[in-house]
C-alpha cells in the first residue's frame, strides 16, 4: 500500500463504513437511495394506472388515490429527480475538475444522511396511511389545517425541509468544488460541461429552496400554531402560496433538467468523438436557463384570474426559455454531424430517445407557456403528459444514458449491451404508449388527479392503453435492476477510458482509488485526455501523509495553497440523527424545536471540536522555513 | 356527454382550438425538421475514429445562428399570436348575463342573478345559458380551491375563496355539454362534474320562468307523503325547497331537482331508483361527501324520492 492509500482510506468494518467522508461512497449511497425512492415511486404510479385502467374502477378508493399521487409525485420530485442529480455531481464533479474530494466532506456526510432520514420518514408514514394527500405542490387552503387534519400534510412539509437541507448542502458543495479545487489550469473555460451544468443547478438551488422552505414554515405554523398565513377569513391569502411555491417549483425543474443537459454535453461529444460544437453557446444557455427560469413562475397561475398585461409577460418569458434550450439541440445536432459516425451503445440510445421525447415535450411546453392555450390546457391530463414528456424524456432518459456512460467508472464493470438494449426500447415504447394518449385525454377534458371516471365519458380505452405502456416502462426499469445485478456479480471488466472519453474522470483507474488521482494532473485543454501527450505535467509537492488538497483561484486556476481535509468521523451521522428528531419532533409540538436543538447543538460541538489529532495534522502540512524553498520549487514546476 | 376541447361550441373555445391548431401546427413541423437533422447526423458514414480537435467552421457556426434567429421568429409571432387571444377571453361584454357560481366541497351552487332578489335564481351542478347572448360569470368558493372548465366552451377559471374572479361564456351552439372541477379539491375531486345546456333564448326565457316559480305542489298521495318525510327528516338541516319551510343553505337547493340531469354533481344519472339509493347511502356512490345516509324505511324512501323526482 502506497502512503497515499494508507492516508486515505476508511477504516475496515461497520464503523468505517459509517463514518466516510469519501465523497464517492458517500454519492453511491445516494445514487442507490434515490434509485430505490425511483422504483418505489414508480410503484406506487403502476397502482394508480391499473385504478385508471378501467371506467369506475373500484381498486383504491379516493383516500388513497390521493395518497398515491401525492406521494408519487412528492417522492419523484424530492427524493428522486432533484437529490439524484446532486448524488451523480457529488460522486463526478471531484473526478472531473481533478481534485480528491468535495470541499465539505463531514458536510457530505451530514447532507446524505438527512436525506436518507427525510425518505425514510416519508415512506414509512406512507406505509402507517398518514401519507401525504393534498398532491404534490399542496395548495392551501385545501392543505391548510381546516381542509387537512390529522398529520398527513405536516409529514409533507418536513418531508420538504429535510430534502431542502440536503439540496442546498450539496449545492454548497458543488459550488465551492467547483470554483477553488479545480486542478491546476482548468480556467474556467476549460470546465467540463456538465460540472457547468451543475454550478448553474447550484446556484439554482441556493436562490429557488429558501423560498419554499418559508412557505412550508408558513404551512406548519399555521397548522402546528394556529398562524393565519393562508387563512382567507383571518386576512391571510391563499394565492400567496401559489407564488412562493412556483418562485421555487419552476426552477425547480430547470434545477432536475439542467444537469441533465449537463450529461448530454459530456456523453454526445464522447461519442461523435468530436470536441461539443458550441462550447461558450452551450455555457451562455444554461445561465440564461437559470436566469429566466426564475420569470415564469406564474405560468402556473394562469387560470387565477390575473391580469392579461401580467399573463402576458410571463407568457413570453416562458416561451423564450426555448430559445436557449433551442440552441443547445442545435449545438449538439452540429456535433453529430461534423464528428465522426456513432456507434450506437445503449448511452448515446439513450441520448437519442432524449431527443424523440423531449422536444415533443418542449413544443408543449411552449403550448402551456402561451396564456391563452393554458387556460384550456392546465391541470388537465394535457399537463400530465408534458410534464412526463418533459422530466422523463428531458431527465431520465439523459440520467439512464448517463447511468449507461460512467457505470465502468464507478464499478470498474460494463453494463450488459444486450439488456441495455431491452432497457431502452421497453423504456422508449412503454413511455410513448403511456403518456402520448394522455396529451388527448387532457384535450377531451379529463381532468389531472381524478380517482376515477365514469364509462359516459369515452376515456376508457386511452387510459387502459396508458396503462399498458406505463407496465412496459416498469418492465424496463426491471430490466435495469437485473443488468446492475448481474453485472456487479460477473459482468465484464472495464478499462480506466471504455468510451475512449475526453473528460479527466477517465484519466484514473475504474474504479478510482479513494485519492481519486495519485497525481493531479496539469489541464491544458477542454478535452484533456484527447490531446497528445496527456498529462504535460502533474502537481508535485502536495503532502500525502494526510488528506490534502489544492485549492486554486476561481477563474484561472492557478494554485493558491494546499487545504487540509477533515478526518472521517462519525459525528455527521450523530448530528442527523439529532436533526431527524428535531424535525419530526416538530410535526407534533412546537417544543420540538426548542428541546430537540440541544442534542443538535452537542453533535455540532462533539462535530467541531479540536481534537490532538487534528492538531497534528496541521502541524504537519505546516511549512516551516527551512523548507519553504523546497516548496516554492514543487509549485514553480507546474507553471512550467 | 361534450367536454371536449377540440369541438367547440362557441366562440371563446374555438378561439383556444385554432390557436391550439396554430401552435401545434408549427410545433409539428419543427419537430420534423429537428428530427431530421439529428438523423441525418447519426447517418453519416465518413471514416475514421480519430477525435475531431479541429475548431468548428464558419458554416456550422452560420447554420445554428440561422436555425436560432428562426426559432426566435417563430416565437415571436406564436407569443403575438397569444397576446391577441388572451385579449379576446378577457374581453367582458357589457350586456351579459350574471351568473354567481360558488363551489363548495364537492358541488356547485349556480345563482343566477337579478337586480330584484326575488326573481333571482338558485339551482346546483346545472348551468341553462340561452344560446347567442354572452353571460359572466361571477366565481367564489365557500371553502377550497375549484377550478370551473367546460371544455367546449370556453378555457378554465378558478374559484378561489377569498377571491371573486369572472369568466365570459358564450355558446352559439345549442347543446348539451359537460364540464368539470379542475383543480384538485380533496376527496371527491372526481365527482364534482356541471351539465351545462345551451337553448335558444326563448326555451331559455321559459326555462328561467320556471326555475323562478316555487316548487311545485305534490300532486299524488306518495309524492304528497314524500314531502312530509322530507320536512320531518333531516333533509331540510341542509337542504332548501322554495315555497315549502325548508330553506338551509348548506347543501343543493332541490326546488327544481327533478328537472336535472344528474345528481350529486354527476355521479349519477336523474332517476327514482338512484335517488333512493343515494338518499339511503351516499357514501357508497361518493366516499367522504357532505351527505349523510338516511335511515328511511324503504317506503318513505320510495315516496321522497317519488317527491322529489316531481319537482319538476
Amino acid at each position: 500500500m502506497s502512503q497515499l492509500d494508507c492516508t486515505w482510506a476508511d477504516s475496515p468494518g461497520l464503523v468505517g463504513a459509517l463514518a466516510t467522508v469519501d465523497h464517492k461512497r458517500i454519492a453511491i449511497r445516494y445514487i442507490v437511495t434515490t434509485l430505490v425512492f425511483f422504483a418505489l415511486a414508480g410503484l406506487l404510479a403502476l397502482v394508480m394506472r391499473t385504478q385508471l385502467a378501467r371506467a369506475d374502477n373500484d381498486l383504491v378508493g379516493p383516500d388513497l388515490y390521493n395518497q398515491l399521487f401525492s406521494m408519487h409525485g412528492s417522492a419523484m420530485m424530492f427524493l428522486f429527480a432533484v437529490p439524484v442529480m446532486e448524488a451523480v455531481a457529488l460522486y463526478l464533479v471531484p473526478l472531473m475538475v481533478g481534485t480528491r474530494n468535495v470541499a465539505f466532506p463531514r458536510l457530505n456526510a451530514y447532507g446524505y444522511w438527512l436525506f436518507l432520514f427525510g425518505g425514510l420518514m416519508s415512506f414509512t408514514v406512507f406505509a402507517l396511511n398518514i401519507g401525504p394527500e393534498a398532491g404534490w405542490f399542496s395548495y392551501v387552503p385545501l392543505a391548510g389545517p381546516q381542509y387537512s387534519p390529522g398529520k398527513r400534510t405536516d409529514f409533507w412539509a418536513q418531508l420538504i425541509t429535510f430534502t431542502e437541507v440536503a439540496a442546498l448542502i450539496g449545492a454548497v458543495q458543488i459550488i465551492v468544488t467547483v470554483f477553488k479545487m479545480r486542478a491546476p489550469g482548468m480556467t474556467l473555460s476549460r470546465l467540463p460541461m456538465f460540472a457547468w451544468a451543475m454550478l448553474v443547478t447550484a446556484f439554482m438551488i441556493v436562490f429557488a429552496m429558501p423560498s419554499v422552505m418559508l412557505a412550508s414554515t408558513f404551512l406548519i405554523t399555521d397548522r402546528l400554531v394556529s398562524t393565519q398565513f393562508f387563512n382567507p377569513a383571518e386576512g391571510g391569502d391563499v394565492l400567496l402560496w401559489q407564488h412562493m411555491f412556483w418562485f421555487f417549483g419552476h426552477p425547480e425543474v430547470y434545477i432536475i433538467f439542467v444537469p441533465a443537459l449537463g450529461m448530454i454535453s459530456e456523453i454526445l461529444p464522447a461519442f461523435a468523438r468530436r470536441r461539443v460544437v458550441g462550447y461558450l453557446g452551450l455555457v451562455i444557455a444554461l445561465v440564461s436557463i437559470a436566469f429566466l427560469s426564475f420569470g415564469l413562475w406564474v405560468h402556473h397561475m394562469f387560470t387565477t384570474g390575473l391580469p392579461p398585461l401580467g399573463m402576458s409577460f410571463f407568457t413570453v418569458a416562458s416561451i423564450m426559455i426555448a430559445l436557449p434550450t433551442g440552441l443547445q439541440i442545435f449545438c449538439w445536432i452540429a456535433t453529430l454531424t461534423t464528428g465522426q459516425p456513432v456507434r450506437f451503445a445503449t448511452p448515446i440510445l439513450f441520448v437519442i430517445g432524449f431527443f424523440f421525447i423531449f422536444v415533443i415535450g418542449g413544443m408543449t411546453g411552449v403550448m402551456l407557456g402561451a396564456s391563452t392555450l393554458d387556460q384550456q390546457l392546465h391541470d388537465s391530463y394535457f399537463v400530465v403528459a408534458h410534464l412526463h414528456y418533459v422530466l422523463i424524456g428531458g431527465a431520465v432518459f439523459p440520467l439512464f444514458a448517463g447511468f449507461h456512460y460512467w457505470f465502468p467508472k464507478i464499478t470498474g464493470r460494463q453494463l450488459s449491451e444486450r439488456l441495455g438494449r431491452w432497457n431502452f426500447w421497453l423504456f422508449f415504447i412503454g413511455f410513448n404508449v403511456a403518456f402520448f394518449p394522455m396529451h388527448i385525454l387532457g384535450l377531451e377534458g379529463m381532468p389531472r388527479r381524478v380517482y376515477t371516471y365514469s364509462a359516459a365519458s369515452g376515456w376508457e380505452g386511452l387510459n387502459l392503453l396508458a396503462t399498458l405502456g406505463a407496465f412496459m416502462v416498469g418492465a424496463s426499469v426491471l430490466v435495469f435492476i437485473c443488468n446492475v445485478v448481474l453485472t456487479l456479480l460477473r459482468g465484464t471488466r472495464a478499462g480506466d477510458n471504455p468510451w475512449g472519453a475526453p473528460g479527466l474522470e477517465w484519466a484514473t483507474a475504474s474504479p478510482p482509488p479513494a485519492y481519486n488521482f495519485s497525481d493531479i494532473p496539469v489541464v491544458q485543454s477542454r478535452s484533456p485526455l484527447w490531446e497528445e501527450n496527456f498529462p504535460v505535467a502533474t502537481v508535485a509537492g502536495l503532502p500525502e501523509s494526510v488528506p490534502t488538497v489544492l485549492v486554486t483561484r476561481l477563474h484561472d486556476a492557478q494554485p493558491d495553497h494546499v487545504a487540509l481535509l477533515p478526518a472521517a468521523s462519525l459525528w455527521p451521522l450523530l448530528a442527523a440523527l439529532a436533526t431527524t428528531v428535531l424535525f419530526i419532533g416538530t410535526v407534533f409540538s412546537p417544543w420540538a424545536l426548542i428541546w430537540g436543538s440541544v442534542p443538535v447543538g452537542i453533535t455540532l460541538i462533539g462535530w467541531f471540536w479540536p481534537t490532538a489529532d487534528e492538531a497534528r495534522r496541521h502541524r504537519e502540512i505546516e511549512i516551516r522555513p527551512r523548507e519553504a524553498e523546497q516548496r516554492e520549487v514543487a509549485f514553480g514546476e507546474l507553471s512550467a | 356527454m361534450n367536454h371536449t376541447a377540440l369541438a367547440p361550441g362557441g366562440p371563446f373555445a374555438e378561439r383556444i382550438v385554432d390557436l391550439f391548431w396554430l401552435f401545434g401546427v408549427v410545433a409539428g413541423v419543427v419537430y420534423l425538421i429537428v428530427i431530421g437533422f439529428l438523423v441525418y447526423g447519426l447517418r453519416r458514414r465518413p471514416a475514421g475514429t480519430e477525435p475531431v480537435m479541429a475548431p468548428v467552421s464558419a458554416t456550422t457556426l452560420r447554420a445554428i445562428g440561422v436555425a436560432l434567429g428562426v426559432t426566435g421568429i417563430v416565437l415571436v409571432g406564436l407569443a403575438f399570436s397569444d397576446f391577441l387571444g388572451n385579449r379576446a377571453l378577457a374581453h367582458v361584454p357589457p350586456d351579459a348575463l350574471r351568473i354567481r357560481v360558488t363551489a363548495h366541497q364537492w358541488w356547485w351552487e349556480i345563482e343566477y342573478q337579478d337586480p330584484l332578489v326575488t326573481r333571482r335564481v338558485m339551482t346546483a351542478n346545472q348551468l341553462t345559458l340561452p344560446t347567442g347572448r354572452p353571460v359572466v360569470l361571477e366565481l367564489g368558493s365557500r371553502d377550497v380551491i375549484h377550478s370551473f372548465w367546460v371544455p367546449s366552451l370556453q378555457g378554465k377559471k378558478d374559484l378561489l375563496p377569498g377571491y371573486t374572479t369572472t369568466l365570459a361564456l358564450l355558446a352559439t351552439r345549442a347543446g348539451d355539454y359537460t364540464g368539470e372541477c379542475a383543480e384538485f379539491c380533496g376527496f371527491q375531486h372526481a365527482h364534482m362534474s356541471l351539465d351545462v345546456a345551451a337553448v335558444p333564448p326563448d326555451e331559455f326565457a321559459r326555462w328561467l320562468d320556471v326555475q323562478r316559480a316555487a316548487a311545485a305542489e305534490p300532486e299524488t298521495d306518495l309524492q304528497r307523503r314524500g314531502r312530509e318525510v322530507f320536512l320531518t327528516s333531516s333533509c331540510r338541516a341542509c337542504h332548501a325547497v322554495q315555497g315549502t319551510i325548508a330553506a338551509a343553505r348548506l347543501g343543493p337547493d332541490l326546488t327544481h331537482v327533478g328537472s336535472r340531469p344528474r345528481i350529486a354533481a354527476g355521479t349519477l344519472p336523474n332517476n327514482s331508483t338512484n335517488m333512493a339509493a343515494w338518499i339511503a347511502n351516499p357514501q357508497a356512490f361518493k366516499p367522504g361527501a357532505r351527505m349523510p345516509a338516511s335511515p328511511l324505511a324503504s317506503d318513505d324512501l320510495g315516496a321522497l324520492s317519488a317527491y322529489l323526482g316531481s319537482l319538476q
